[in-house]
């Protein structure tokens, strides 16, 4: 493509941009609506997985050690835990620190103070890489003499629960966001559709004079593509700005700390690129549709 | 040069357009193409432009078969085609200049080549004058000069003129014949299809007369010994 030719194309487009202005302005208002409802909807995935992960990784095994086994003896199965596929990390805990801890939580409750510390046994905290082999991971955890069977307690059904969180919120976004992409090329080609059918004559005289289906195509591609990227810049900001809105809502009321909100400075770039390339996509896609059928002459 | 040979032009809803018709219109000819309606020119026209492919029989246009020709190839045969309607088709927000702006840029010319050819164009169609004009400003003669002009700008080697006086007054219908006259002296083939006999028999040139999608008359001027009525 020639430099003359390219500022021609960009020019063009441009102008039929601005010269339907009305058409491009509720194509770019609706794309820009698609993209802060697909955004908005990932935003709350990337967060709800946030939330899902800390509670995953709160999500702990406690292996208790044979009564038999000294301290030392104890601690030293740590190697042999933590060679056991899925586990992230196995954390001592001896008889003594888990009988003070339990003596704090019921610090208020006589009857367990004078509880001795032999009646404990040690233990491992066992952190997982994934919640979703907590049921293998528990019977590898068993089969490590020092362990056994049945001294291994999993919050199995809790985490099928996370799971089943994580696996359905992944779906529905990615159903909503396949939707909300097709719902946007589609206006996106209805107004090129309109563009293309204003100038109708001019592309039959085009076609006369001898213009090939790709230079006649351009202009058309550059406006969808313009209107793309002025309907993903709009949408960006206002997303970053809604997105802060919520996140100081949330601060406000959530006292007690339950929700945390993951900063947008940690997620611009993704936001930015992923908003760049689905409004260029509906842009760009939209006027390759819409000016197919004005191409068959 | 044009060449069709036993065309047979059936449309989708049954329509025998053209019935194995054959003609040849060698380089640098002026010939007019007559005939009431229905008897196929304009099948004749789309043909020629590529605008509609043969059922049978071959169509060659400048060195293109467009029995077999690809796609992509259409457009580079109408370069060599400048076609020119009865309406004109100027686009009205345009001016006259712009309009063969337009249609330069349409085909990839530079802005060097634009400045160069445009106003010889206008020249030579005696518009140089009018360039910044809207067309409706112009009247129907001057609008089908720039059509004209238009059809040139891309210097090729043959021109269509479908029924190009159809909308002008007889005085107005001369002066374009005439001009199409000039334009065929400089060495371009003129192909002109019309109905209007009178037109035709004031110049001695060949005339192909049609019927019901045959050629039944092929002379210069005449046709079966007498004047075309």
């Amino acid at each position: 493509m020639s430099k003359h030719n390219l500022f021609y194309f960009a020019r063009e487009g441009a102008f039929n941009m601005f010269s339907h202005g009305f058409m491009s302005f509720a194509a770019i208002g609706i794309t820009v609506a698609c993209l802060l409802i697909m955004g908005t909807f990932t935003l709350v995935a990337v967060n709800a997985n946030a939330m899902l992960a800390e509670l995953e990784a709160q999500n702990q095994m406690l292996a208790f050690v044979d009564k038999d086994l000294s301290e030392t003896e104890a601690r030293a199965l740590e190697k042999e835990l933590t060679k056991i596929d899925n586990v992230a990390r196995a954390t001592f805990i001896s008889n003594e620190e888990a009988a003070a801890a339990f003596r704090s939580r019921y610090e208020d409750d006589d009857l367990f103070q004078g509880l001795p510390d032999d009646n404990f046994r040690h233990r491992y905290a066992i952190d997982l890489e994934d919640i979703g082999y907590m049921s293998q991971t528990k019977k590898a955890l068993e089969a490590v003499p020092g362990i056994g069977e049945g001294n291994v307690t999993a919050y199995e059904d809790e985490a099928a629960g996370f799971i089943t969180i994580r696996n359905v919120a992944g779906i529905v976004c990615i159903v909503l966001i396949a939707v909300l992409f097709v719902v946007s090329v589609f206006i996106m080609a209805n107004t090129i559709k309109l563009t293309t059918f204003d100038r109708r004559d001019e592309i039959a005289i085009m076609k006369m004079v001898g213009a090939t289906n790709s230079f006649i195509r351009w202009p058309f591609v550059y406006e969808g593509f313009l209107m793309g990227l002025f309907s993903s810049v709009i949408g960006f900001f206002l997303q970053w700005g809604l997105y802060e809105a919520v996140a100081r809502a949330v601060a406000s009321n959530d006292t007690i700390n339950l929700i945390s909100v993951v900063p947008f400075e940690q997620m611009w770039v993704y936001v930015a690129a992923i908003f760049a390339v689905s409004g260029m996509l509906i842009g760009v896609g939209g006027s390759l549709s819409a000016i197919r059928r004005f191409l068959q002459v | 040069m044009i060449r069709l040979t036993d065309v047979v032009k059936e449309y989708p809803n049954g329509t025998h357009a053209l019935n194995g018709l054959s003609l040849e219109i060698h380089d640098g000819e002026f010939v007019f193409m007559v005939g009431p309606s229905g008897s196929g020119k304009s099948t004749v026209i789309k043909l020629l432009i590529g605008e509609i492919e043969p059922s049978e029989g071959r169509v060659m246009v400048n060195g293109f078969s467009l029995r077999n020709i690809k796609e992509w190839q259409i457009p580079f045969m109408r370069r060599t085609v400048g076609v020119i309607f009865q309406d004109f088709r100027l686009i009205e927000h345009k001016s006259v200049y712009d309009n063969m702006v337009f249609a330069m840029r349409a085909v990839g010319a530079g802005p060097k080549e634009i400045k160069k050819r445009i106003p010889y164009c206008l020249r030579l169609v005696g518009l140089e004058n009018k360039s910044r004009r809207l067309p409706s400003e112009l009247s129907g003669g001057e609008q089908q000069r720039v059509a004209i002009a238009r059809a040139l700008l891309n210097n090729p080697s043959t021109i269509i003129a479908d029924e190009p006086t159809g909308n002008l007054d007889p005085a107005r219908s001369l002066e374009i014949m005439r001009l199409l006259e000039r334009i065929n002296a400089l060495g371009t083939t003129v192909l002109v299809v019309t109905h209007e006999k009178d037109l035709v028999n004031r110049f001695d040139k060949r005339v192909i007369m049609l019927e019901q999608g045959r050629v039944i008359g092929d002379g210069k001027g005449y046709y079966g010994g007498r004047k075309l009525q």
